[in-house]
């Protein structure tokens, strides 16, 4: 069976993932200016600085937008629509793509309040995901 | 040397297409060669007189890009470009060759695209396979099933949840489009369709539906660019570069500073400042239309209406033959052709309108055009004001 792309970690994600593996939402905030960002970088995209703590994120956010796929986007997507692509802008401050499960697709709605969960998607790869806060 | 100082300075003296549609029996490195010769053709130059290369091809076999394409049709430049942000790129390259031309680095730029879109696909349009293991920053994406229409369908939502902009306003777009198509006998789609019509096509990712999105098919195009002097000796009227503008503001969907916002606002901008023209004096507009929310998008960030306004601003087929604001005359990336990446075909159209050759679609009297491309996800756009000598 084709699944969905998966990510292969590099310098910059390996904690990232491997933090997600052990069901662990973590994400960066730089030691130089204080922002948060997402996606994992090298360095800071507000200040350029290379010292970034990894820090556990509140796993709280709300959807900044979203779209109900009703066409797979991938051979590895069969079989899964209706399924809801969406960026959610997380409690921090930086916004992330991600899907939104456990609920009805039709009951997504932009400034929802979601919150982590994670879809051990193989043996090796665990992917953050959202659901409705209950 | 300032920006302004390129006003009139370089003009387009050729364009052309390929063949365009389902063209199974042709590379796209054919298509793209072709295209270029009849563009050379039409301007009276040849291929001995290039000296600037400009082309992308996104897709495999495409490394290297304007070493492969000069390479093939037997070109050796000394100015060379590759920039790839997506289908503005040829847009872009129009602000590049003018720059190239009025310094005096090259003296004749060629503009090329060409892409098997369509039978790349086996001919028809649908998922497609990416690689399985994602390296690098779009492994925060792609996992997600995150498409090139779903990353437009986000910008839609959040400009409908924002604005209150309607499914029926998106769908003016595609139906005026399709009118415009209708009058051009190269359009590959050109039957009348209704607002409904666009409604009730499948939904592909909401809010967008299968008529908001454009099509996929095979197509080359060229576009020859000369100084203003030289252009007045060569064999059709010069059509004078009066203002460019080119910006970027991210590469993935999940990055883009607000999603009711496109570059456009950037490379508009500097465009109209640097041609001197006010957007009262747009005769005609080519927008590059990969989905009917790209145009709306692009519409207000040029600024030919407030944010929040593109709904209404389209509404009543304002951008229709005979409407008061003629857009993408040839039928656009939804009905005329799409392979990938229009921008070259936005920039084609506007010269020939500009020409008075465009028979039951010319737009009567059109002395200033703009073509505006988006490449990427909504990330880069380029912007260029074009004029009658």
């Amino acid at each position: 069976m084709t699944i969905r792309p998966l990510p292969q970690p590099y310098q910059d994600t390996a904690t990232y993932w491997a933090a997600a593996k052990e069901h662990r939402f973590v994400i960066q905030k730089c030691s130089d200016c204080g922002e948060y960002q997402f996606y994992p970088r090298g360095v800071c995209s507000h200040c350029l600085s290379s010292v970034l703590e990894w820090k556990t994120a509140s796993g709280m956010g709300t959807v900044y937008s979203f779209t109900v796929n009703h066409r797979a986007p991938h051979p590895g997507f069969i079989g899964m629509t209706p399924f809801v692509t969406a960026i959610v802008a997380l409690a921090e401050g930086p916004r992330m793509m991600t899907n939104i499960v456990d609920c009805d697709p039709e009951t997504v709605a932009i400034n929802m309040p979601v919150e982590v969960t994670f879809d051990d998607v193989t043996g090796d790869v665990t992917l953050p995901m959202f659901r409705p806060v209950a | 040397m300032d920006p302004e100082d390129l006003r009139r300075k370089v003009a387009i003296v050729g364009v052309a297409e390929s063949d365009i549609g389902r063209v199974p029996d042709k590379s796209k490195f054919q298509l793209s060669a072709e295209a270029s010769k009849a563009a050379l053709d039409e301007a009276g130059l040849t291929k001995d007189d290039v000296d600037g290369v400009f082309t992308t091809i996104i897709t495999d076999g495409g490394q290297f890009s304007s070493m492969l394409m000069a390479e093939y049709m037997g070109i050796r430049p000394r100015y060379t470009d590759s920039t790839s942000i997506g289908g503005s790129s040829f847009v872009a390259y129009v602000e590049h060759a003018a720059m190239a031309i009025a310094t005096g680095l090259c003296e004749v730029a060629l503009i090329c695209h060409g892409s098997t879109n369509i039978s790349d696909r086996g001919g028809r349009a649908g998922p497609v396979s990416v690689s399985d293991a994602i390296f690098g920053p779009t492994q925060f994406e792609e996992p997600y099933g995150i498409s090139t229409v779903g990353s437009y369908a986000l910008a839609a939502q959040r400009h409908m949840h924002e604005y209150g902009t309607t499914s029926e306003q998106l769908a003016e777009i595609a139906v005026a489009t399709r009118k415009w198509a209708s009058l051009n006998p190269r359009a590959m789609k050109r039957d009348i369709i209704t607002i409904d019509d666009v409604l009730n096509s499948r939904m592909i990712a909401s809010p967008l539906h299968l008529l908001d999105c454009c099509l996929v098919t095979d197509a080359g195009g060229a576009v020859v660019l000369a100084s203003m002097e030289r252009a007045r000796d060569l064999k059709k009227s010069p059509v004078a570069v009066l203002g460019t503008g080119e910006a970027h503001t991210h590469r993935m969907i999940s990055q883009m500073p607000d999603l009711t916002e496109t570059a456009a606002k950037v490379s508009g901008k500097l465009a109209f400042e640097r041609a001197g023209v006010a957007h009262s004096d747009i005769d005609v507009a080519e927008i590059y239309d990969s989905f009917t929310i790209t145009v709306l998008l692009t519409l207000e960030s040029l600024g030919f209406c407030k944010t929040g306004e593109g709904g209404a601003f389209v509404s009543n087929q304002r951008t229709a033959p005979g409407g008061d604001f003629p857009m993408n005359t040839q039928g656009g990336a939804l009905s005329y052709t799409h392979p990938g990446m229009f921008g070259i075909f936005t920039v084609i159209e506007a010269v020939r309108q500009l020409r008075g050759e465009c028979g039951q679609r010319q737009v009567a009297d059109a002395e200033i055009a703009l073509a505006n491309g988006t490449g990427g996800v909504l990330s880069s756009t380029g912007t260029i004001i074009l004029g009658r000598d």
